[in-house]
């Protein structure tokens, strides 16, 4: 294997690890600027990756699959909702409840459904999202040098969600800073009170805000199980909720800074599986643990000052009370 | 006679058993600014908040223009011409104006739409009505009396015709507030109405046609500017005779007590709050000083009481107890200075200076729980209580009832309690900030009295306000603080509320720096 060929199937990989990170780090970045603290990612991407994969299993059809992640997520962040908006309960014991309550009742439900310890059936292709081959492809990177094999094999080849992931970060962005959503979503985050004084109701756009939240935690469950993967395994989020909320952090809570958090750690752990036994110069071999646990120090570590500081909604977490 | 442009009938409001509105009548002729007096607790917010839609009546009419009204909600409020300039800014600080102006009112789905439209309008309100602000300007970054500008600003974009000003002047310096005023009067004569609470019976003589005056929930009187004087609004206000300017004797100023030289303090994100602070404060004196609030005075009650450490400067204490010599950046707490006799009333009482949820009684200890008779390992109850008791008699703390509940104190009490505590050790030393900031004005006078009694006895008393009729009324020597530097120092025989603002402005601080630009200056690291 030629060097090119090594980085850019190193390349397409790193994407594909960063797609479920992506969907993730935009829904939470739609709680946050609403002022509501999201640690129930991971909980929402692993409810959504069983309601597709068992959706799928059971109906056949993926776009079905994938409709009922996004409904099972977006139930979950309403409960969420419920609790922290209507009740006004702490942010962040709700959103615990919501990661013990999917890792549990996912594979209660799988268990009754499927009696495999919790898995599902493994899904064939045609109840998976699969890969896209581009136009002329496999034409262009037989005939253009270098950057052919760059659009085949980072460019062309994937499933539909990873387009839709990058598709809306930009979105993301444009909704946020170039609309009037977007407008009281940030007020929300900031001072709710100059938004209920001036006639917006704090509650119904904390709940819009955790409606696209839920959506995009269910197209990254989808993703797992779906697309990345041909089944749901127990615990198959893995804990990149949090990554997730990492790289929104490191992103400043804004899409494409999240974006490219996620591409970081999406590199990250794509060395992880590639340098795994390589014998490296002067090094030598590379723990494979250093890389799982690189994501973590690395996001410590930006956070403690290279990227400077990363101010959080200045009304995240709290409860909005009216007077008295 | 035209029609009103607020008319109030028979409104009523009870929080619980608490009548916080009682059968309420008020009439307010548009194109007017009419005055709402009365002390903390008298109702006057919670009837502006059920005319802003915050809070919904137990009964009683509501007519805007002479049409009746059920307003339920601001959005109501909003749509029937009424706007509010709240007292704690109601403002998204890294919203840029334009931003800030339009949330809520963007009519498009599309901010690129609405900005340009938006922009147009607001410069065009602007003009009309005297008070032009930069619209791309992020609210956070501009001074205060601009950032309430931007609130009347809102108001207006919105169409409101009725405008309610809460406290507006609390924050701003006397300068600032004039300002406000020839806005306020620019606004009536293009015909707003405006409706202006305060406590500051000066401000409602200055601006008003109109004054209500409100009292334990009812409205006990309407008067007209002109035939009436702050002297019978402030009886109105207590239901009896007040003076709020007390006769001070003039005192025997004794030894230096306190002495701070080249204090320097820079805040955990780096901000110097104070820089090269000296004074002296000497027995038998209050020194007051005055200041815009966040100018550096709590930094300074924090570093002379013990609170915060600066990081240069020395502080030199003397009392009766002890003396002793504090150099930068040694450690130190805020009981050594207990120890050696300086009493401490924290300028924000619910935060700094007790613990809400605690008895009363446990309050009255606080930070003197380690006295012997209080107990060695198991607190005395007995003797706490009894002290408290001692306590709320000798400074008319009402409810006298030591085991209640600190929280279910009004403002003035707790405050009372926290002064009991600091004095009752009859320190040689008192750090007072904000004595009587939500005090009610019977309990003002009281604790005024308090302090000029401590002087009396021989403390030195220096006294941190944002008021500055209190500040002039009580010392006998005033030093003015910007920007975390002593801009003067007056004596308040010789000086007058105007000479004041001026150096609490920052006018004064402005040309003092291009000076200091000249000078060459140690680095802080």
């Amino acid at each position: 294997m030629d060097v090119l060929s090594w980085v850019y199937s190193s390349m397409d990989s790193s994407l594909r690890l960063a797609v479920p990170l992506v969907f993730a780090a935009l829904g939470g970045i739609y709680a946050e600027r609403s002022g509501i603290v999201d640690i129930g990612l991971e909980g929402k991407m692993l409810m959504a990756a069983f309601a597709a994969a068992a959706t799928s299993a059971l109906t056949g059809s993926p776009m079905l699959g994938l409709v009922s992640a996004v409904l099972s997520s977006v139930l979950m962040a309403m409960m969420h909702g419920f609790a922290v908006i209507t009740w006004r309960g702490d942010q962040i014991i709700s959103g615990l409840a919501i990661n013990f309550f999917a890792s549990g009742l996912t594979v209660t439900i799988g268990h009754a459904l499927f009696d495999m310890g919790g898995q599902t059936p493994t899904l064939s292709n045609d109840q998976r999202f699969n890969a896209l081959e581009w136009p002329g492809a496999q034409w262009v990177a037989e005939h253009v040098p270098v950057l052919g094999s760059f659009y085949h094999d980072v460019i062309s080849g994937h499933n539909v969600l990873v387009y839709l992931a990058f598709l809306l970060v930009p979105v993301a962005a444009f909704v946020l800073f170039k609309t009037r959503f977007g407008l009281r979503v940030r007020a929300m985050g900031e001072e709710p009170k100059a938004a209920d004084t001036a006639g917006i109701s704090v509650s119904k756009v904390r709940y819009q805000a955790l409606i696209i939240t839920g959506v995009m935690c269910g197209f990254s469950g989808a993703y797992l199980s779906m697309a990345q993967n041909a089944a749901f395994v127990r615990e198959m989020t893995a804990g990149q909720g949090y990554i997730a909320l990492a790289a929104v952090i490191l992103g400043k809570w804004r899409p494409v800074g999240a974006m490219l958090g996620c591409l970081l750690f999406g590199v990250l752990s794509a060395m992880e599986t590639r340098l795994q036994s390589v014998e490296l110069p002067i090094i030598g071999e590379m723990p494979t643990q250093l890389f799982s646990a690189l994501p973590y120090i690395l996001t410590v570590v930006l956070l403690a000052g290279f990227i400077g500081r990363s101010i959080a909604p200045k009304a995240i977490g709290q409860p909005y009370i009216k007077e008295r | 006679m035209p029609t009103p442009a607020i008319s109030l009938k028979r409104i009523n409001k009870r929080f619980g058993p608490v009548w916080a509105n009682r059968d309420i009548d008020l009439t307010v002729m548009p194109g007017t600014i009419h005055g709402i007096v009365g002390e903390n607790g008298a109702g006057k917010s919670t009837l502006m908040s059920i005319l802003y839609g915050f809070y919904t009546a137990d009964s009683g009419e509501i007519a805007i223009n002479g049409k009746p009204l059920s307003i339920q909600s601001s959005q109501q409020a909003i749509d029937a011409g009424i706007g509010m300039v709240h007292q704690h800014f109601m403002l998204v600080e890294t919203f840029s104006v334009l931003e800030n102006v339009l949330l809520g009112a963007e009519e498009k789905s599309l901010l690129s739409k609405v900005l340009n439209h938006g922009r147009k309008a607001l410069q065009r309100i602007g003009k009309a009505h005297g008070m032009e602000v930069d619209p791309d300007a992020i609210v956070g970054e501009l001074p205060v009396g601009m950032q309430q500008r931007v609130e009347i600003l809102k108001a207006l974009y919105r169409g409101a015709r009725i405008l309610i000003l809460d406290e507006p002047t609390g924050v701003l310096t006397p300068q600032e507030a004039d300002r406000l005023f020839e806005i306020l009067d620019q606004l009536r004569s293009n015909g707003v109405t405006v409706l202006l609470i305060t406590h500051k019976l000066r401000e409602i003589m200055h601006i008003c046609d109109q004054v209500s005056v409100m009292r334990q929930g009812e409205m006990v009187a309407h008067r007209r500017i002109v035939a009436t004087s702050t002297d019978e609004l402030a009886s109105l206000m207590v239901g009896r005779k007040v003076g709020l300017m007390e006769n001070k004797p003039s005192t025997q100023i004794g030894e230096a007590r306190l002495t701070a030289s080249g204090v320097h303090y820079t805040d955990s994100r780096g901000i110097e709050r104070l820089h090269n602070i000296n004074l002296e404060l000497r027995s038998g004196e209050i020194l007051g000083v005055a200041g815009v609030a966040g100018n550096g005075q709590s930094e300074l009650l924090k570093i002379l009481s013990g609170v915060i450490t600066a990081q240069q400067g020395e502080l030199h204490i003397l009392t009766s107890k002890g003396e002793q010599r504090f150099v930068a950046n040694e450690s130190r707490d805020a009981r050594l200075f207990r120890q050696l006799g300086v009493g401490h009333v924290p300028e924000d009482r619910l935060k700094q200076g007790l613990v809400p949820n605690f008895a009363a009684s446990e309050n009255a200890i606080l930070g003197y729980e380690g006295d012997a008779k209080y107990g060695q390992h198991l607190l005395s109850t007995d003797n706490i209580v009894a002290d408290t008791k001692t306590m709320m008699a000798s400074f008319d703390v009402r409810p006298a009832i030591p085991e209640l509940k600190t929280a279910n104190f009004s403002g003035g009490n707790q405050q009372k309690l926290i002064i009991a505590r600091e004095m009752m050790r009859q320190p040689d030393i008192l750090i007072v900030g904000q004595p009587t900031r939500g005090v009610d004005i019977g309990a003002i006078e009281f604790i005024h009295q308090q302090l000029i009694k401590a002087r009396d006895e021989g403390a030195a008393v220096l006294l941190v306000s944002v008021e500055l009729e209190e500040i002039l009324a009580l010392s006998d020597r005033i030093i003015v603080m910007v920007d975390g530097r002593i801009s003067g120092e007056v004596m308040p025989s010789q000086t007058n509320e105007q000479e004041l603002g001026l150096l609490m402005s920052n006018a004064a601080s402005t040309i003092r720096e291009t000076l200091e630009v000249t000078l060459p200056e140690e680095v802080s690291p």
